[in-house]
């Protein structure tokens, strides 16, 4: 399946890109030991492993953001020094990164011409451009308009001007640094063809991700990084999910989780009809009807930005809806007093948000102190009226951190040290432990590392047995499947229906989220 | 207010309003590559001071001018230094140099002139004189016209239509070439034009050098051509008009010419009219005008008027990640 178009090169072919012995220390900490791979002219090479296993360091390393300690770099066989980026782009090299670097005010054409200009003057440069860029629209279907400001442009063709970019400077070597965290799956797949047509055209791509199934799905080689090594090279075609995931953590991980079955309690959480208009004047509530009982995972499925995250934010208390709910028997205040964060957490709804480094955590400050928002002005973490209690607090984090076995243990590290995987680890340990009623859980394991992953997973669900209601939103089908008890599916502001998980499939769930209902077969 | 005087005010803004003019472009190269500039008041304090003694001493205004330029440059590359090189606080870099100005400026101008820290009065070619431009007396008598061309156009300093040809060349510089593509870039998003292969350090120093040598100019304006000495803390706060100015223009340099003009208004009039009577009703203290600038400046950056839409990374030391 994932055999390339440019099969008939021989094996003897000098490799696009070749390292060997490429070692990186950041004081401490060996980001790449001896690491050496080679990449074979069109091909699609995935590179993947745990957040933190070092894949990030190696491109940088390779696009000339780093220098290695030590190693070597060939390029189609000639070695090559990268001491900077202008040295990676001259060598054909291009990279997406994850983080767009893109100048948001700027037009298309201005950012793909940003760097690569012709001459002191603009206008013969953005002419050039403007031709060669619909030239390449229509070789590799990357269609953008060139007037367009980049910041209204959605996330996907942000990322194809990034591509348009890479390709204007006329990089045989693309790598790709996750490029799908931030996709739509439709601009996922949109993304895939277009990386496909490109292998087509005998360019070499490097695909960072932790996605096993996008590595699957696309890539011809897969190498696998763990803790800054390079464990094993293997053609995608002879291996599987399992074998890649097993090499990824050094042990057997659990793709699909085993829990017992749900034994739903009474209702906590009731709302009707709930509906919230945002800051634009957009209604992205329209009338959402769902109950939540002790005891049972509620996975809420559906394309990012149907809803959910404003489904979150209402009930998180951060936004102000209508409707009614009611929690435990008693009314729920949507808007107005007593709809605050503080007084949700305080009412016993506990909340791990969407967007771990923006809202669940203050990067700049230690993750005791992490630990202790949003309870802090909880009677428990008081000394005396004026004081706070700082060294319990830092004993009880110190406590949980060990529970929640985050990594390093260290409560006086700042948030923004620790891996996206444990970085999620203290959110989720922070309200798992102040005990709530009723948990929602908005993209619990986006960005997060396979180990990572199993271990929330399991927290999650040893907290439904223990009687907590829990509302869990997540774009990772999988997931929703793999946890949830129920599946209620969003689109456009709506819930398009409600399944159980052994009832339905992957693609009845999928069709609802595009907003088709199925008639009952 | 008959027609004499109301050129006559006007001819009065445009040479207060060149000061302000000159430095709110400073502060535009500045502020567009990325990098605050508080400075601006001390860059143009110690040029003043420089033009106006290197001016006494060799007896030209313009050798004057351009020691008060390397005086600014020199400031703005401290500026530099600090903030973009060892990543310091921009605010603090620049309140430093501000301090530095004001200390150093009187220090000096003690120690060399014993004047009570002023220079003696420049004469003669040692500053700016009007230059009367054809025909100005031939058609004074022309009725409106006459009055505009030999009152307002003709009988200003040579720095004077210096300013106002700069103001197009910097739009052409910022908006028309490669340079301000790069510029604008910097000061939007930095790690965009570090992974085009541009350095970002290079880019915000070539920005204040322009910096160092508007505000030299601006400093340099004061005390040889709008008065003809330098006197301790000449430059009075306009620095830090010309950074409202900056952002009353939305970091555009068109309207940053529009803003000087106005703000330059704004001072003549309370120059030439300390009190106004409304009608006779109300009385408009001096200070109102005076401080009318700032009152502006703060009601757009409430989001009154239109929006104020800054750099996005002005203020923010670039550390290299990805």
């Amino acid at each position: 399946m994932a055999e390339g178009q440019n099969q008939g090169r021989p094996d003897t072919a000098a490799p696009a890109i070749e390292l060997t012995g490429i070692s990186k220390a950041f004081g401490p900490v060996q980001a790449n030991k001896d690491i050496s791979i080679r990449v074979m002219p069109g091909t699609i090479h995935g590179i993947i492993g745990e957040n933190g296993a070092g894949k990030s360091t190696l491109m940088s390393i390779l696009y000339g953001f780093y220098k290695a300690d030590a190693g070597e770099i060939f390029i189609n066989g000639n070695k090559t020094e990268i001491p900077d980026s202008q040295a990676a782009i001259a060598a054909g090299i291009g990279m997406v990164f994850q983080h767009f670097k893109l100048v948001q005010n700027f037009t298309v054409l201005e950012n793909v011409v940003l760097g690569a200009e012709e001459g002191a003057m603009l206008r013969p440069s953005l002419a050039k451009a403007r031709q060669l860029l619909t030239d390449l629209a229509d070789e590799y279907e990357l269609h953008v308009d060139p007037d367009s400001i980049v910041e209204d442009l959605s996330v996907g063709h942000q990322q194809r001007v990034e591509i348009l970019k890479a390709l204007y400077r006329q990089a045989d070597i693309l790598i790709l640094d996750e490029p799908t965290g931030v996709l739509t799956p439709a601009e996922a797949d949109q993304l895939f063809r277009i990386l496909a047509r490109l292998r087509e055209e005998g360019k070499t791509i490097i695909l960072i991700t932790h996605k096993l199934r996008e590595i699957m799905e696309i890539t011809n080689t897969v190498s696998v990084m763990r803790r800054g090594e390079m464990t094993a090279t293997v053609k995608t075609s002879e291996t599987s999910p399992e074998h890649l995931a097993e090499l990824m953590v050094g042990r057997k991980v659990l793709l699909h989780v085993d829990k017992p079955k749900a034994n739903p309690g009474e209702v906590v959480l009731d709302l009707k009809n709930l509906r919230y208009v945002d800051e634009q004047g957009v209604e992205r509530l329209k009338g959402i009807d769902l109950t939540l009982r002790k005891g049972e995972i509620l996975g809420i499925a559906g394309v990012a930005g149907n809803g959910q995250s404003a489904l979150l934010e209402v009930l998180g208390g951060y936004a102000d809806g209508t409707g009614e709910a009611t929690l435990k028997g008693a009314p729920l205040p949507l808007a107005g007093r007593g709809s605050d964060g503080r007084s949700r957490r305080h009412s016993g709804i506990g909340h791990v948000p969407e967007d771990r480094q923006n809202e669940g955590l203050i990067m700049e400050f230690t993750a005791w102190e992490n630990m202790a928002f949003g309870y802090h002005h909880e009677p428990e973490y008081q000394k005396n009226p004026l004081l706070m209690d700082n060294a319990g607090i830092q004993a009880k984090a110190a406590a949980s951190m060990e529970r929640f076995d985050v990594r390093p243990p260290n409560p006086k590290l700042k948030a923004k040290n620790f891996s996206g995987g444990n970085q999620q680890k203290i959110v989720v340990a922070r309200e798992i432990e102040a005990h709530p009623d009723v948990l929602l859980i908005g993209q619990p394991t986006r960005g997060v590392d396979i180990g990572a992953i199993e271990f929330i997973h399991q927290q999650i669900i040893d907290l439904r047995d223990q009687g907590v209601a829990i509302l869990l939103v997540s774009v990772e089908l999988d997931e929703i499947f793999s946890l949830s008890d129920r599946i209620a599916v969003m689109f456009d502001g709506h819930i398009m229906g409600e399944r159980m998980p052994d009832e339905t499939d992957e693609k009845e769930v999928g069709l609802l989220m595009a907003g088709i209902v199925e008639k009952a077969a | 207010m008959d027609f004499l005087q109301l050129i006559l005010t006007l001819d009065s803004t445009v040479r207060l309003s060149v000061v302000l003019l000159f430095a709110c472009l400073a502060g535009l190269f500045s502020e567009k590559s990325g990098v605050v500039d508080i400075g601006l008041e001390g860059k143009m304090l110690i040029s003043a001071f420089v033009a106006a003694a290197v001016a006494y001493e060799t007896g030209s205004a313009w050798i004057g001018v351009l020691a008060g330029c390397a005086a600014s440059l020199i400031f703005a590359m401290i500026h530099g230094v600090a903030s973009i090189i060892y990543r310091g606080d921009q605010i603090i870099s620049g309140v430093a140099l501000n301090f530095l100005a004001s200390g150093l400026t009187i220090v000096l101008g003690h120690a060399i002139y014993k004047k009570g820290g002023q220079t003696p009065t420049l004469t003669g070619n040692a500053r700016f004189t009007e230059i009367t431009l054809p025909f100005a007396d031939a058609v004074r008598d022309v009725p409106v016209l006459g009055p505009i061309y030999s009152e307002l156009i003709s009988g200003q300093t040579a720095l004077v239509y210096l300013a106002f040809a700069v103001v197009p060349a910097v739009w052409f510089l910022l908006y028309r070439t490669r340079f301000g593509l790069r510029l604008r870039a910097v000061g939007e998003n930095p790690s965009s034009v570090d992974t085009a292969g541009i350095s970002v350090v290079g880019m915000r120093f070539k920005a204040l050098f322009f910096t160092g040598i508007l505000c030299g100019i601006a400093g340099a304006y004061l005390s040889t051509a709008q008065a003809a000495f330098f006197g301790r803390e000449m430059s009075a706060g306009r620095g830090y008009i010309a950074l409202a100015a900056l952002i009353f223009a939305n970091w555009r340099p068109l309207q940053a010419m529009g803003a000087s003009l106005l703000f330059g208004l704004l001072e003549a009039i309370s120059n030439l009219y300390p009190k106004i009577d409304v009608f006779g009703v109300v009385t408009i203290p001096v200070q109102f005008t005076q401080a009318l600038p700032y009152i502006l400046t703060v009601v757009i950056l409430a989001g009154f008027i239109g929006k104020a839409s800054p750099p996005r990374s002005v203020g923010v030391p670039y550390v290299k990640e990805n």
